[in-house]
């Protein structure tokens, strides 16, 4: 029976061979592309929802840090019965991974495959850059939870990109007034080499030479190393009066830990922007002890907004919030004083960059207004860790505006 | 510089030399003596790593064992896992061409990132030394030098010195050396190749993965420290010579000096000089520094 | 009956043809996706002619690819740009550090020659990547798309079409060239080199020749990649890319053009596939996995790559007549 069915197949392929492949390479061809095709389809907004979507990294170092400011822009949402502006919000998510290799590719799926009509992103500096740069050409808006590259409220600033967070340069430049003024002489910095710790260690450098300082070394190592070894060991060598750092993440928490182990904590006073201890005083223990960072928010202001706050996303997420939640917090109520002023149409991109001008954002942080280019004009606190917790010590600069250099606005 | 910052910037090197030797010598192991171009080499240092975060309350609860329980569970479960790895995937690679050997240890590598990311997560995590070596030498006045990472050294020291009495001084010594130059004619002489190279293989593992474990409270356990490790490894076995455990070790630890000194001096071109090296090297000596052996 | 080469041809043909409408169909997230592949069809055949038709491996690819890229941003002037001059200018970067890397590489070969091809393309990554030269890791922003000519490169659709006949006119050169003495002469060193160099050919003279162009080709897909993306950055150049490339042409089929084509389609269709929250759920966060299993299976079941696959079914099906077809020419470089 097999062989009658070969011989017969057999009659009837060489004719027909080499046509058959064609069609079967030409059918799976089309097939690929069809499914190609038909993927933009797949992702359409619903009728009336107002589209967010969240580009963050949901894994690698920072994954933390992406759930947090989800969290904090979830809070808000439900605290206001899941409509900003008087319009319901459907939320769509992208991992960017913090790779600013793909950057590009995925804020494209939001805007061109899921046609957002906001976009919400990031935490890595070099990743919001693409954000920024894609969404400046496209017109959508955004809304920087976290990524302070300077760039994006200078250079790149546009009337539809927003930040809720900070720029590098601003907890740099407030440490660099506390430091001058504790009258350390000479500092050595050191970071990864990337725009955030680039631009921290320059506001850092603005401040602390103006107040009559002197930065002697400048160390700095690729991102992500954390073989801080080598350059622990040049520290010890320069014997600064002090050192000024920037790492967040792991890093930080390698970094704090390694510095302890180098014995320089008892020697050379360590200071740092506030992403040094935030969210790292679990993992990082006693050697964190006693340092002082500068940031926009800490877990011991007291005050009753955050309060509330502090309890209302511990009673959600069974977590205690950082300064990434309150971030991703405040940009839901960015988006939502800007979406009550257009009344909800979000194509009214020019009353909707005016509202948020003259916005006043009652943020656990405590009140903030957007400066010219976007950018959060908002006090900074000098704190520092006692027991688990960043606590206030003193403001160290009330209402610091970022200058917004190259932003044509 | 000064000479006691010398000292210590070369007591540095040492240090990541010997670490990149322990890892480096699985490789070229492998891959000088079953000819296999393991892209995933990196995966099982990683793995030592997590396996160094994710035992130690195992290990504690179940037995109240500290650090050194942990190692030995950890260095006992790579081995398995080298065995097991070698007969069900490992084996059927020695025939294939290098590129498909490429090939399919990188989607390997894919697949052993995901499963720790499903497994443990991606949060980035730090192990705790032992308490005993957990202190730090004074070193002149302001520098201290942490215990562990001398241990770390002392320890790879004699992981090495173990490894060349097994080569020289042991039947499997002399059978893996003998495999090396001339498989067929082991095979003839009643030699169990195949049981030979899943030995081979699984000690390339457990190395690499033990590695890992004692690395994990200095580099700290992270996604991606595996990609990170395995290029510098490649470079190192290349300088050193496929198969050559003393060309991995001159290599390790001339990487470790140009590397140390290269992110002091040069901290612009830190990341180039490995590379300039290894060029340099190989327009030298096409083959490497050492032979296999 | 339609005789073998003839039948690859029509698939070509075909192929290209679906790509020109395709267009019609896709959105503009389809669009943006079929010209990152296109661009990424022509990286892998400047590998092609490496690999499958010279028989050298090389591991640093991405570097020609990046330096393309970064050339293409680095020199384009703050204004409308002339992008004629930018395109020439990119592949020229990229053809003379490929002339360097040849140059010095190709005095080892094996395995040896695979690492130092990596060594030279981690150089190139490590001077954009820590060097004031490059953007540091985040990389530097094109501001202004060229124009060429009478084409607007801005305009997703024009450059969908100006990649694709990059894209053509890339396959019918690679093409021509294989039939050409000089490609004869490259396939004569991959079967056998002494014998080669025994006839009388300088192979090593050959041999750079082939990298320099692979590089240059690989620049063009650079440039196409900086003026789509309107940005670049480091890991444009770094061995994962090298060894993504690597892996499209192995999938797709060495030895055969349409290989590199259908290796790249294969390969990016996979990614956006296993990323897929529609089919995936909550689990396409770990795309890799699937990816990582699709990519040792293939080498696996599909030695020959997905270009061998119809022949592969043949046999599995009509056993007798696979033994006809095999006779029939098992050409290694064909079209």
């Amino acid at each position: 029976m097999r062989q009658a069915l070969g011989q017969a197949f057999q009659q009837v392929k060489p004719a027909s061979t080499g046509k058959r492949r064609i069609l079967a390479r030409a059918a799976a061809c089309g097939f690929t592309l069809a499914v190609a095709g038909a993927m933009p389809a797949i992702a359409q907004s619903k009728d009336g929802k107002l589209k967010v979507g969240f580009m963050l990294p949901y894994t690698g170092t920072f994954a933390a840090l992406g759930n947090a400011i989800e969290n904090g822009f979830r809070l808000h949402l439900n605290e206001q019965g899941g409509k900003l502006g008087g319009r319901e919000v459907e939320l769509v998510k992208v991992d960017d991974e913090s790779d600013p290799a793909k950057a590009t590719d995925n804020v494209n799926k939001l805007i061109k495959r899921d046609n957002v009509d906001v976009l919400i992103g990031t935490v890595h500096s070099g990743v919001a850059m693409a954000m920024a740069k894609v969404a400046k050409d496209s017109g959508t808006v955004l809304i920087v939870p976290n990524a302070g590259a300077d760039a994006v409220t200078g250079p790149m600033c546009a009337p539809n990109i927003f930040r809720s967070s900070f720029s590098n340069w601003q907890p740099g430049y407030a440490m660099g007034e506390v430091m001058a003024k504790k009258g350390h002489k000479r500092v050595v910095t050191i970071t990864w080499k990337y725009a955030a710790g680039d631009e921290s260690v320059r506001g850092f450098k603005e401040a602390y030479e103006k107040g009559g300082g002197k930065v002697i070394k400048e160390l700095s190592l690729p991102f992500p190393n954390v073989e801080f070894q080598a350059l622990l060991t040049e520290i010890a060598a320069t014997k600064p009066d002090a050192v000024y750092t920037f790492f967040a993440g792991g890093g930080a928490v390698k970094f704090v830990k390694d510095y302890a182990a180098a014995g320089l904590k008892k020697s050379i006073p360590l200071y740092g922007a506030g992403f040094l201890t935030d969210g790292t005083l679990e993992a990082q223990g006693a050697d964190a002890d006693g340092l002082f960072t500068t940031l926009h928010y800490a877990d011991s202001l007291a005050s009753a907004r955050d309060n509330a706050f502090r309890l209302a996303y511990a009673k959600t997420f069974k977590l205690q919030p950082d300064v990434y939640a309150v971030q991703g917090y405040d940009a839901a109520q960015m988006l939502a004083a800007g979406l009550s002023a257009v009344k909800g149409d979000i194509s009214k991109k020019a009353e909707f960059a005016a509202a948020l001008k003259v916005a006043k954002i009652d943020s656990p942080r405590g009140t903030f207004t957007l400066g010219k280019n976007h950018n959060p004009v908002q006090d900074f606190y000098l704190r520092q860790v006692v027991g688990k917790e960043n606590k206030v010590i003193s403001v160290a600069s009330k209402g610091l505006a970022d200058p917004g250099r190259g932003c044509k606005m | 510089m000064d000479f006691s910052i010398f000292l210590i910037q070369c007591l540095n090197a040492l240090q990541y030399g010997l670490l990149l030797f322990l890892v480096a010598s699985g490789l070229t192991l492998i891959f000088g003596i079953m000819g296999v171009i393991n892209l995933a080499h990196g995966s099982f240092y990683m793995i030592g790593a997590y396996m160094a975060f994710g035992l130690a309350p195992i290990v504690q609860s179940s037995f109240g064992g500290g650090f050194f329980a942990t190692l030995l569970v950890g260095l006992f479960l790579a081995i398995v896992l080298g065995y097991f790895l070698e007969w069900a995937f490992y084996s059927y690679l020695y025939e294939r061409e290098h590129l498909q050997q490429v090939l399919m240890t990188y989607g390997l590598i894919l697949v052993f990132e995901e499963l720790r990311s499903l497994i443990i997560g991606d949060d980035v995590h730090g192990v705790s030394a032992p308490d005993f070596l957990s202190g730090s030498i004074a070193l002149g006045d302001t520098m201290t030098y942490p215990v562990y990472r001398l241990f770390m050294s002392a320890l790879c020291i004699s992981l090495a010195i173990g490894m060349y009495l097994v080569f020289t001084r042991t039947r499997l010594g002399m059978m893996i050396r003998a495999g090396s130059s001339n498989r067929e004619m082991v095979q003839s002489l009643g030699v169990d190749i195949q049981f030979l190279y899943r030995v081979v293989f699984a000690a390339g593992v457990a190395i690499a993965a033990f590695a890992g474990m004692v690395a994990a409270p200095v580099s700290s356990v992270y996604p991606n420290m595996g990609s990170q490790v395995l290029i510098i490894c490649f470079v190192v076995v290349v300088i050193g010579g496929i198969g050559s455990i003393r060309g991995a070790l001159l290599a390790a630890l001339l990487i470790g000096f140009v590397d140390t000194f290269g992110k002091v001096l040069l901290p612009q071109a830190s990341g180039v000089l490995v590379y300039v090296l290894m060029a340099l090297i190989l327009l030298w000596k096409p083959q490497g520094l050492f032979k296999a052996g | 009956m339609l005789s073998k080469p003839s039948a690859a041809l029509f698939f070509v043909l075909a192929f290209f043809a679906t790509l020109a409408f395709y267009p019609l169909v896709g959105g503009k997230f389809g669009v943006d996706l079929v010209t990152k592949i296109m661009i990424y069809a022509i990286f892998a055949l400047s590998l092609e002619l490496l690999v499958g038709g010279t028989g050298l491996v090389c591991f640093g690819q991405a570097a020609f690819f990046g330096i393309g890229a970064y050339a293409t941003v680095l020199l384009s002037p703050s204004n409308d740009a002339a992008g004629l001059a930018l395109w020439v200018l990119a592949i020229l970067a990229a053809s003379i550090y490929a002339f360097i890397v040849g140059a010095l590489s190709l005095r080892t070969s094996g395995v040896y020659f695979i690492m130092v091809t990596l060594a030279f393309a981690q150089m190139a990554y490590y001077v954009v990547h820590d060097t004031p030269l490059g953007g540091g890791t985040d990389g530097i922003y094109l501001y202004i798309k060229p124009v060429f000519g009478p084409f607007d490169l801005d305009q997703p659709i024009t450059l969908y079409f100006v990649t694709l006949l990059s894209l053509i006119a890339v396959f019918v050169f690679l093409a021509r060239l294989s039939g050409s003495r000089f490609g004869r002469a490259l396939a004569g060193i991959r079967v056998n080199e002494q014998r080669m160099r025994a006839a009388g050919f300088s192979t090593y003279a050959y041999k750079l020749a082939a990298f320099t162009i692979s590089g240059g080709l690989a620049g063009l897909a650079g440039f196409l990649f900086a003026v789509k993306d309107g940005f670049v950055n480091p890991e444009m150049l770094s061995w994962h890319l090298s060894g993504a490339v690597l892996i499209m042409i192995i999938l797709g089929g060495i030895g055969h053009l349409r290989g590199a084509l259908i290796g790249a389609f294969a390969f990016a269709l996979l990614q956006e596939l296993f990323k897929s929250e529609a089919i995936f759920g909550a689990f396409a966060k770990h795309w890799h996995l699937g990816l990582g299993l699709s990519i040792i299976a293939s080498v696996a079941l599909l030695p020959r790559g997905l270009v061998g696959v119809p022949a592969q079914l043949q046999a599995r099906l009509w056993g007798r007549s696979s033994r006809r077809a095999q006779s029939l020419g098992g050409t290694d470089v064909s079209h």
